[in-house]
């Protein structure tokens, strides 16, 4: 096997006195897509957010391809061409149109040519089946299609991993479906991705490894078949108990 | 067709209330143009308006002063609001004691304060050039102005979710890029109603600036009083200012009122 694309190696993270993560390690191969469950406040959220270092690690190594992310001289903006990541609350810029919003950072984080860019970005309109929704501004957006228009904003800069957290909890339950087509096609296609998620049937479909968290530690996980058949642990357990 | 909406109740900017007060005002112009035929003398309206010219050039500076000190608050304001969010302790603390010092001072101290602190002349290579009056009441009239203006663009930033940073974060932006992008462009709509509230504050302070000894209209008015000697005149020829004042600035209440209407039939 080659070497992961992500790996995380005894991850420690503290806010105050609360240690949200207690020494996490695992690996994503390319063109896995893994889930991670558990429940609020096991440091899911914070473990994704380590990983595109929004927030700094306390101990612990990881690495996105040959980048060192913990390494104190990181180079944020190489790190940020390269993992992608879509949030609960969509995050998009309300000013600026969907399509603004999808070009915005390749042209002026990238530096990239508008011409290309702009080609870029309708065709990941209608890859998130958006198409016709380009000039339409954020507050006009149905939360589903806010998301979609995220993703998009993020594919644009041409990522090689994606984290999505918790992107379907803040949807109407019809709207959740929508995108999650969108990020299956995207595994399917073979992106890498690390999903944080409460969509057990979803992560059973679509994930290549599920881990479940609880209290700041991966208690288990292994392939969706062998773990939602049978658990190790009294916690997954109970937790899977409560979505059955 | 949609149903019509409940009417608001009546409120200090409603149009009704702009009628009473200057119906009032007319009223007691009316009466004291009265006595003042019955008496032989020249009647208050013709003696306020053979002061007009006068009284207007001096309402003049009062503009002038109030959109001057209101530019340079503004630009002063900016910087300092944005060292207010600066992530180096040391600029923040001083930004944040800055802020704290002049809002917190009484605007006429200021003024008195900048009359006798700043010189009255200066030389610049070789050239002396006098500071007048009104210009030093002008630059004690922009630190309350700046002092308010970052207040005003530190509350903006904060308003904003912390989501808008954390997903331009994790596009790549550095932070420079991110507040002129994302958030300044997010913020100058919050900050335009309170601005321009700022703004009409900063109008009805100045006449102040006539405790200083500047020649605007209050100071004007008192002169032509203390010339005219008339006791009925005391209350048509402040009234009038009043008025002034009112005209200039009701305007400017209603256009906030409506901007901040507009912004939240938005949100």
């Amino acid at each position: 096997m080659t070497a992961p694309l992500v790996s995380v190696r005894g991850v420690r993270k503290s806010f105050g006195a609360t240690e949200v993560l207690k020494g996490v390690s695992l690996e994503v191969a390319r063109g896995q897509a893994i889930c991670i469950i558990g429940p609020s406040g096991s440091g899911k959220s914070t473990l994704l957010r380590c990983i595109n270092a929004l927030v700094p690690v306390d101990a612990g190594e990881i690495t996105v391809a040959d980048i060192t992310v913990t390494d104190p001289r990181l180079d944020k903006v190489a790190l940020r061409r390269r993992v992608g990541m879509v949030f609960q609350q969509y995050n998009l810029f309300p000013h600026r149109t969907a399509l603004q919003n999808v070009m915005m950072a390749p042209l002026h984080v990238l530096r990239q040519d508008r011409h290309e860019v702009e080609a870029r970005a309708r065709a990941l309109m209608r890859k998130v089946r958006l198409e016709g929704k380009e000039g339409a501004y954020p507050g006009e957006l149905s939360g589903g299609q806010q998301q979609r228009v995220a993703i998009a904003r993020s594919l644009c800069m041409q990522p090689e991993v994606m984290l999505f957290d918790e992107v379907t909890a803040a949807l109407d339950p019809e709207t959740v479906k929508e995108v999650l087509v969108t990020i299956r096609d995207l595994a399917e296609e073979g992106m890498t991705c690390l999903l944080v998620t409460h969509e057990m049937g979803f992560a059973r479909e679509v994930a290549d490894q599920v881990y479940f968290t609880d209290r700041g530690v991966i208690v288990e996980g292994g392939p969706p078949g062998e773990f939602f058949r049978a658990q190790r642990d009294a916690r997954t357990r109970e937790f899977l108990g409560n979505f059955l | 067709m949609p149903p019509r909406p409940p009417a608001p109740p009546a409120r200090f900017d409603d149009p009704r209330w702009a009628a009473a007060v200057a119906l009032i005002v007319l009223l007691a112009a009316g009466v004291a143009q009265a006595q003042a035929v019955a008496a032989g003398q020249p009647g208050v309206v013709e003696t306020i308006l053979k002061w007009t010219p006068l009284i207007g050039t001096g309402f003049a500076l009062n503009v002038a002063i109030s959109a001057i000190a209101m530019a340079a608050g503004t630009l002063l304001g900016l910087g300092l609001g944005l060292c207010q969010i600066s992530l180096l302790p040391p600029v923040r603390a001083g930004s944040w004691l800055l802020t704290q010092f002049f809002r917190n001072a009484p605007w006429l101290v200021l003024l008195f304060w900048c009359i006798f602190v700043l010189p009255f002349r200066v030389t610049v290579f070789g050239a002396t050039v006098d500071i007048p009056n009104w210009l030093r009441a002008t630059i004690g009239l922009t630190l309350p102005v700046m002092a308010n203006v970052s207040e005003i663009v530190r509350g903006a930033v904060r308003s904003l979710p912390g989501g808008q940073w954390e997903a331009a974060e994790s596009l790549g932006f550095n932070r420079g890029q991110t507040l002129r992008m994302v958030i300044l462009p997010q913020c100058l709509k919050r900050m335009t109603p309170p601005w321009m509230n700022l703004y009409a504050i900063v109008v009805m302070s100045t006449p102040l600036a006539s405790i200083v000894g500047v020649e605007e209209a209050m100071a004007l008015t008192r002169g032509a009083l203390n010339a005219e000697r008339r006791g009925d005149l005391l209350i048509p020829m402040y009234g009038a200012l009043l008025l002034a004042f009112f005209a200039y600035c009701w305007p400017i209440a209603r256009a906030t009122r409506w901007l901040e209407h507009r912004a939240r039939v938005r949100a």
